[in-house]
Parts: C-alpha cells; structure tokens; sequence
C-alpha cells in the first residue's frame, strides 16, 4: 500500500490550512480516482449504495467503447476507400507509410489505424483543454473535479466529425464545459448536455466545416453525402443507388461522424447501461415512442414535394445521431426529466422534435442535437406539472 | 438629492448600468449590436432620446396628471425618436436602414420609459437631462463592447475595416458564424455580467434562498 501512504503522507498539504489549500480538488481529483473516497454523507436521511457518480460515470465511459471501435474501423475505412481514387497526402498519410500499414480498405487492421489517426488528435484535444477549464473552475470554486467531465469529452469527440479543426475542437469544448455546465455550478447541476452545448456552438458557430458532404470523408476532392442529406434530397428509396442499404447504416459503414454511424455499436452501449442501471429506461421507450408515432404519422399524411416524409421508422433509427443520442444524451441523468412520467413525456419530446426537425424544417438535415437541447430546456417544466399532478391528485384522495 | 451631478453621469456606466445591473433594454442590444457602426448610431439616438425625453418630462411634471403620466412621457419619448428617425433617413440612410424597425423601437427601450419614471418625474430639468445622458452612456458602453466582439470575431473588421484578414479573402481568419446571429449577445452580454460582478461583488443579489446545514445525529 505504498500509494496508500503517499496520499496520506501528502494530504495535509492540501486540506484547509496546508501549504496548497488552493489546490486541494486537483488532489481529491487523483486520489478519489485510484481510491474510493474516504468521506460519507452523515447527514440522514440518505441511502448508501456502491454506485457513486464515479462509478455511474465509468460506467458511460465503457459503453461507449464499441462505438469507438466502430467508429475508428469505419473513419479509416471511408478515408481508406476515398484515398484509392483521390490519392493520400498529409500527415497521416506519413506515418500509415513509414509503419509500413497501407492504405487496403479491405484490411481492418488499416482502417482501424487510420482511424485511430484522425480520432486520437481530436480526443486529445478535448481530453487537455476540457481538463483544463475543469481544474480551473475547480480550484477557483472550490468544487471537486468529477468523472463526468470523461464523459462529456469522450461525447463530444465521438460526435465530431473527423475533419474537425482541432482548434475548432479546443474552442467547442471549452464552449460545452464553460457556458454548458460550469457558470451554472459544475456537474449535477448542468440543464443542458455539455457536449451537445459544445457541438450546437460549433455547429452555428462554424457552418462550413460542421456539415455539408465534404467533411465526413477528410480526404482532398472527395464529397460523400451522409445518409440524411441524401434522404432529403432524393428519398431514403435512393440511398440504395448511393451505396448505403439499411444494413450497412445499422453496422455504422456510412459517412457520418466519428462515433455516431453504427447503431449496432450503440445498441450494445444500450444493453450494458439498462444492465447496470445507468440509463433510465423509462427515457428510451420514450424517446423511441414518440420518434416511431410521429414518423408513422408523417408516413401516413404523406407528401409530393418532400421526400423525408416517407422515411419510415426503421430508417429514423439508423441514420443521423438518432441512435447514440438516444443511448448517451438523451438518458443523461442531470439534463432529463426526474419523475417516471416526466421521462415519458421527456423523451417523447425529443423523439417528436427529431422527426420534425428533420421532415419538416428544411434548414437542418440532422435534427438529434437540436431536439436534444430542446427536451433539457423543457425537462425542469416537465417535472413541475408532473409534481404539481402528483400534489393535487393527492390532495383530492386526502380530502 | 445626495447624488452630485458628476456622479449622475458616471454611475450608470459601471455601477449603476442599465444593461448589466438593472437588465433593462436588452433586445436592441441583440439586435443592433453585429456591427460596430450601427451599434454606434444606436447608443448615439439612445443617449439623445433619454437625455431630452428626460429633461422635457421633467419640465412638464407638475403639470402631468399622475393618471394619465405615462401617456403623456409616451408622447414625449415619440416625438423624439420620430426626430431622430427622420434625422437618420436623412442624413445616414444606410444606417437607417440597418437599423430598420429598432430606431422606432427605442420608444419601447426600457431605458427610456425607467428613467422618465424613477427619475424624471421627481428632478428637476438639468439633474434629469445628466441622469438620462448617463444612462445612455452606459447602455451606448454595453453596446460598443458587444459590438466590438461581435464584430471583430464574427467578421474579422472594426467599423467595417478589415482586422482579421477572413478565409473567403484569402486570409487566415476563419470567421464565427456564431457572434453574427443574435443570440451570441446573449452569451456576451451574460459573460460581460459576469465580469462585472467579479470587479465589483457588491452588484451580486442576495441569494433567494439559503442552504441550512443540518448537524447529524
């Protein structure tokens, strides 16, 4: 138990009165994240469980590995396949020859690689710069820096794309860490997602390297349309003659951002969150409720002139950021609703929000972020009728 | 009163702002404030419309029936934007025309109406002129700042002169679409607030509620 001592050899340093006072949440930060934390609530009335914000938020973290996976394979596999007519130049292009990999799209070992080149710089990036806004708020605050702040930059760099200028990237997610959640008092008090706060400011901020069908594919010359654009435009009974069939959206093979293409990989993030209760499944059935009435029902009402009317259900799911928001944004715990009922109505919301904005506002192809950012604002509302319900029905039965 | 004449006139700039302490007349600070020159204009016919329309209600106090007060102070405060609206289209008709429906609006500005009534109506004419001025100022001050972010990283200019050569002129700054959309006032304006509350704490309200430390048992 070397460490052991070490933390509490040095720990008088940093509690009130020691020589680093100031800087005691950067160690309660390193320490509580190789130990479990040594205070307790004391104060009743309370619950005591093993499941603490720390592990809640590891917990996320691991569910999203296989988005990561996928996502890595599938960057590398686009750029790979784009590289064979357009021709490799750059940086990466560098190291992928020097280690000798290549650029064989049919190789998986290669794509991954590739991949891993263009997420590797972006995750970095979010990693340094979110942390250091985190321990600057800590310290200046006095707040404990927490695991959710993983959380929030592993997000946000999955639903970047990959051509993401990184300093687009250090300015989104100080955006996300700073406007979204820290002037509102740091983790657990945030009403909005960060990284989708992060992601909404680069979206407006920066239109031209955040959308369109140049950007999926980072590769000079090459354009490839994502499977909504091509769904607005040309009806999602096109996307076959595209290239991209249900099957190849549902694995994650299609342009998009880095980890949000696969909706095989956020199912399975789906799975382990429901397991291990992290996420709330009152929020997904929600969420797929509402989406799959109201895309029935645009079905149904029909359209001559816009074609996104008829993309049934099934296709909503797989294309866009439908899936993996609904997995790791939608059943964020902070920023949804608190009461069962809210979480029906909550997701819901979202759910109808999406459809709408990407059937019917022409302006947004993708609507998961905007709808997303829409249902926090309304959660809170949310939660006070259900309460108010709540009070009066039992105010009637007492009578 | 115990205020001095000069202090009439510092006050709302820092202090006392109209924008950033008592959050008055915040819209046309969305709106006007994507550039630096229209932002200008604005303080300008602000500044002039609160001094005047002050310094007018003042003379007419104790003759306006308090019933009907804010009817007549209506009337006062339009006459003098309509001056100053048809002053723009003479002589700054592309301003003007930036400006559009938010010049007529000043009649509306929060500003304006809460210093004719928390001031105008109990001063007399010269106190009530400084106090509207000042006022102004301070609104212009919100305004200019705003202004100057907006512009210098939405368009990479200052008054229209180009600072951050952008991307689509073959130069180097790629521009914040953002800042140029109305709601990035918001954030400004909020994190300007936010400055200022840190200069000088004494601005911060008194929490609504208290957190009670229960001891254990």
């Amino acid at each position: 138990m070397g460490l052991r001592n070490f933390f509490d050899r040095i720990e008088p340093y940093f509690v009130k009165g020691g020589k680093y006072e100031k800087l005691f949440p950067v160690y309660e930060m390193v320490e509580s994240f190789i130990y479990t934390p040594k205070t307790v609530t004391t104060a009743a009335p309370h619950a005591r469980s093993y499941v603490d914000m720390k592990r809640i938020m590891t917990y996320v973290v691991i569910a999203t590995i296989p988005c990561i996976l996928i996502g890595l394979y599938n960057v590398g596999f686009q750029v790979n396949s784009a590289i064979a007519t357009y021709g490799a130049s750059g940086w990466r292009a560098w190291i992928i020859e020097a280690l000798g990999i290549g650029f064989n799209p049919a190789n998986p070992f290669a794509n991954f690689m590739h991949g891993l080149l263009y997420f590797l710089p972006i995750y970095i990036t979010t990693l340094v710069v979110g942390g250091i806004w985190e321990v600057l708020f800590a310290t200046v605050r006095g707040h404990e820096v927490n695991e959710g702040f993983l959380v929030t930059s592993m997000l946000f760099a999955l639903i970047l794309p990959p051509s993401a200028p990184l300093w687009q990237v250090a300015l989104g997610i100080s955006f996300g860490v700073v406007i979204g959640k820290e002037v509102f008092g740091g983790t657990g008090k945030n009403f909005l997602n960060p990284a989708l706060t992060g992601r909404a400011f680069l979206y407006f901020a920066y239109p031209a390297q955040m959308s369109g069908d140049t950007i999926w594919t980072p590769v000079d010359g090459f354009s490839g349309a994502t499977a909504l654009s091509v769904g607005s435009s040309d009806g999602y009974l096109q996307l076959a003659a595209h290239g991209m069939t249900w099957f190849d959206s549902f694995i994650g093979i299609i342009q998009g951002s880095i980890g949000e293409t696969s909706t095989l990989a956020c199912m399975i993030g789906l799975a382990f969150l429901l397991i291990t209760k992290i996420a709330n499944w009152h929020l997904v059935v929600g969420c797929l409720g509402g989406m799959i009435a109201f895309s029935t029902l645009l079905n149904l009402i029909g359209s001559d002139t816009n074609p996104m009317f008829a993309m049934p259900w099934y296709w909503h799911l797989v294309v866009g950021g439908y899936a993996f928001g609904l997995v790791f944004m939608v059943t964020e715990p902070v920023s949804a609703s608190h009461t069962n009922l809210g979480r029906y109505i909550y997701g819901a919301l979202i759910g109808f929000m999406v459809v709408m904005i990407r059937v019917i506002n022409p302006a947004f192809p993708e609507g998961m972020m905007l709808a997303i950012l829409f249902g926090n604002v309304f959660a809170p509302l949310i939660d006070y009728f259900v309460v108010q319900a709540n009070i009066k029905r039992r105010a009637k039965r007492n009578a | 009163m115990a205020q001095t004449k000069r202090s009439m006139l510092i006050d709302p700039l820092v202090d006392n702002n109209p924008i950033t302490l008592q959050v008055l007349g915040i819209c046309s600070a969305l709106a006007v404030t994507s550039s630096l020159q229209v932002a200008l204009v604005m303080s300008i016919a602000v500044t002039l419309v609160t001094g005047f329309s002050s310094m007018f209600i003042s003379m007419l106090r104790n003759h306006i029936p308090g019933a009907i007060r804010i009817i007549v102070q209506m009337v006062i405060i339009a006459s003098l934007v309509i001056v100053v609206d048809q002053v723009l289209k003479a002589y700054a008709y592309e301003i003007s025309k930036t400006l559009s429906v938010f010049v007529g609006l000043i009649i509306t500005n929060c500003i304006v109406m809460g210093r004719a009534e928390a001031f105008a109506m109990k001063n007399p004419p010269v106190a009530s002129f400084i106090d509207g001025v000042g006022n102004g100022l301070g609104y212009g001050l919100i305004l200019m700042l705003v202004g100057f972010i907006r512009e210098l990283f939405g368009a990479g200019s200052l008054f229209g002169i180009t600072v951050l050569p952008t991307v689509n002129n073959d130069g180097w700054y790629v521009p914040n679409g953002m800042l140029l959309l109305p709601p990035s006032a918001f954030f400004i304006i909020g994190l300007l607030i936010w400055a200022f509350r840190t200069w000088k704490p004494e601005q911060v309200e008194e929490r609504e509620y208290k957190i009670q430390v229960v001891d254990a048992h």
